[in-house]
């Protein structure tokens, strides 16, 4: 029932990475500025040079919420959303959702790692620990 | 840096939960106590502006633009605008002073009229952008449909890493709230009037933690309107001009609600700042808030980046009674919207303006003659200094 996101130029790489795989990440080729959410233009220096990159997939937890509320109809409750740093892309975080441990037990701090669902044409990054 | 602008009227309809009342007799209701509070009439507008301008992206979250309320109150106009991308839900307030100080209106009417409680169903909960779409695009398009559907998702995370980095616990939000509900009880407007205790406050459901049920707004019916006079029109009228002092709509961080270098702070530290430079008052000279309190957690991030404690600082001067009836500074003697209703803002100033006027009776805070509101959270903000001279 979630709503999907409208693929564009500019963050079809973010949302279908998954599909091999990888978090995709733009970056800006001329001042290596990482750009998120993606955009045609660097935000830095106004060059059109952009390209989505792999990174890592792991990261930090700079936050999280555990959501006990259903929004939608047919939304499984509580599952915690975690606000990730990401490895290898300075000033960048991924929001998603957690998925593969109690979400009462996600920390700050706590390293991460991606793993991705499908829905249609989108591959949903989420969170899973990477331990 | 006193702006030739001040506000001359401000009115509020009869808000309730489940009215049933269509928008427009909320807001016409508004728009007559307003004139009448300000000893103007219909002639004498010449000016409209409101936040966001008919939306349909949430149910009930905006079902008038100044189209509709031209049409329907009959207003002839030198100057209409909505602002759905601007400094909070401020900004048509803001376009008015503006306005009004360079000239383009004497008297500007702005609105904000929603039918949140009204349109809300089991299916289409209010204030969940997009509901209902297949596709959504913007800022939202990377939070909605990863499943962080609510602003209480995105408050919730930014509560988590305040609270983490601060100490600040769930008692401190509790503070805020059975406080404003305190106040709620001394306003015969305000939505909720039972008592709200401590104990039932961290008894209530979690929502998105570390906020509760207690930390949401309740979503109303129901319509405010201020109005924003030229400054030597605003002579003529029936009360003192509250002076806007100063404004502030500084954002330095994109709109996004999880890209902030510091989650512990959010725009309202950019507006907020920005609104300081240009005036010669201090916190101290502060008398009256109105913060906005869509959820509980934005009020200490309003007090911090209003100046009126240091970062990180909140949790104490909350516990030390600083904001609640009684208080040095206190906040939200409406009710706030936690006790008195999601009007967007419009009903946070409306309360600083009765309180300079001297209208609020039994939550009356003696003398105030200086006030403060800010509105939004998150990336949105707008900030305002108002002066009764
Ligand atoms: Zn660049």
């Amino acid at each position: 029932m979630r709503p999907l996101p409208e693929l564009t130029p500019e963050n079809t790489a973010f949302w279908t990475g998954g599909a091999v795989g990888k978090l995709m990440i733009a970056f800006c080729a001329d001042c290596r500025h990482a750009i998120h959410p993606p955009q045609l233009i660097c935000p830095k220096c106004w060059s059109e040079a952009i390209e989505s990159k792999a990174v890592s997939g792991t990261g930090a937890v700079y936050s999280y919420t555990v959501n006990h509320q259903q929004w939608a109809p047919g939304m499984q409750v509580p599952f915690a959303l975690a606000v990730v740093d990401l490895d290898g892309a300075p000033g960048v975080r991924v929001t998603a959702e957690v998925v593969g441990m109690n979400p009462d037990d996600v920390t700050i701090g706590q390293t991460m790692r991606v793993t991705f669902v499908n829905i249609e044409d989108i591959w949903f990054p989420q969170w899973e620990p990477a331990q | 840096m006193t702006m030739n602008a001040a506000i001359t009227g401000v009115g509020m309809s009869d808000i309730g939960r489940k009215t049933g009342r269509p928008a427009m007799a909320h807001l016409a209701e508004a728009a007559k106590r307003a004139l009448e509070c300000a000893g103007l009439t219909k002639e004498d507008i010449d000016g409209i502006s409101t936040y966001p301008g008919k939306a349909d992206n949430s149910p009930g979250m905006s079902p008038l633009g100044t189209g509709e309320v031209r049409n329907a109150l009959g207003l002839k106009t030198r100057w209409h605008s909505a602002v759905p991308d601007g400094p909070s839900q401020m900004a048509p307030l803001m376009v008015a002073a503006m306005a009004v100080a360079t000239g383009q209106a004497r008297h500007v009417l702005c609105f904000r009229a929603l039918t949140e409680s009204s349109s809300q169903t089991a299916t289409q909960r209010a204030s969940i952008p997009g509901a209902g779409r297949a596709r959504l695009g913007g800022w939202y398009s990377y939070l909605v449909p990863a499943n962080a559907m609510s602003a209480s998702n995105w408050a919730g995370w930014m509560a988590t890493r305040y609270f983490h980095e601060f100490g600040m616990t769930r008692e401190h939000l509790g503070m805020i709230a059975t406080g404003q509900r305190v106040f709620a009880q001394h306003n015969p407007a305000a939505v909720m009037q039972s008592p709200l205790t401590m104990e039932d406050y961290l008894g209530a459901r979690m929502i998105s933690s570390p906020l509760g049920l207690f930390d949401c707004d309740v979503p109303i019916d129901g319509a405010c309107v201020i109005i924003v006079s030229a400054a030597d029109a605003a002579k003529d009228c029936a009360r003192a001009p509250l002076t806007i002092e100063a404004m502030g709509a500084a954002l330095g961080s994109q709109e996004t609600w999880d890209q902030r270098p510091d989650l512990t702070t959010m725009g309202a530290h950019d507006s907020a700042a920005d609104m300081w430079k240009r005036t010669d008052l201090k916190p101290a000279d502060v008398d009256v808030l109105g913060l906005y309190d869509g959820f509980s957690i934005f009020v200490p991030y309003w007090l911090e980046a209003m100046g009126f404690c240091g970062h990180g600082e909140a949790k104490d001067f909350i516990a030390e009674g600083n904001i609640g009836p009684g208080g040095r500074f206190p906040v939200n003697t409406g009710g706030g919207q936690l006790s008195g209703g999601r009007l967007h803002g419009f009903g946070l100033l409306h309360e600083v303006c009765t309180q300079l006027w001297g209208q609020a009776d039994a939550r009356q805070v003696v003398g105030a003659s200086v006030g403060a509101c800010g509105m939004g959270g998150g990336f949105i903000a707008g900030s305002m200094l108002l002066r009764r001279d």
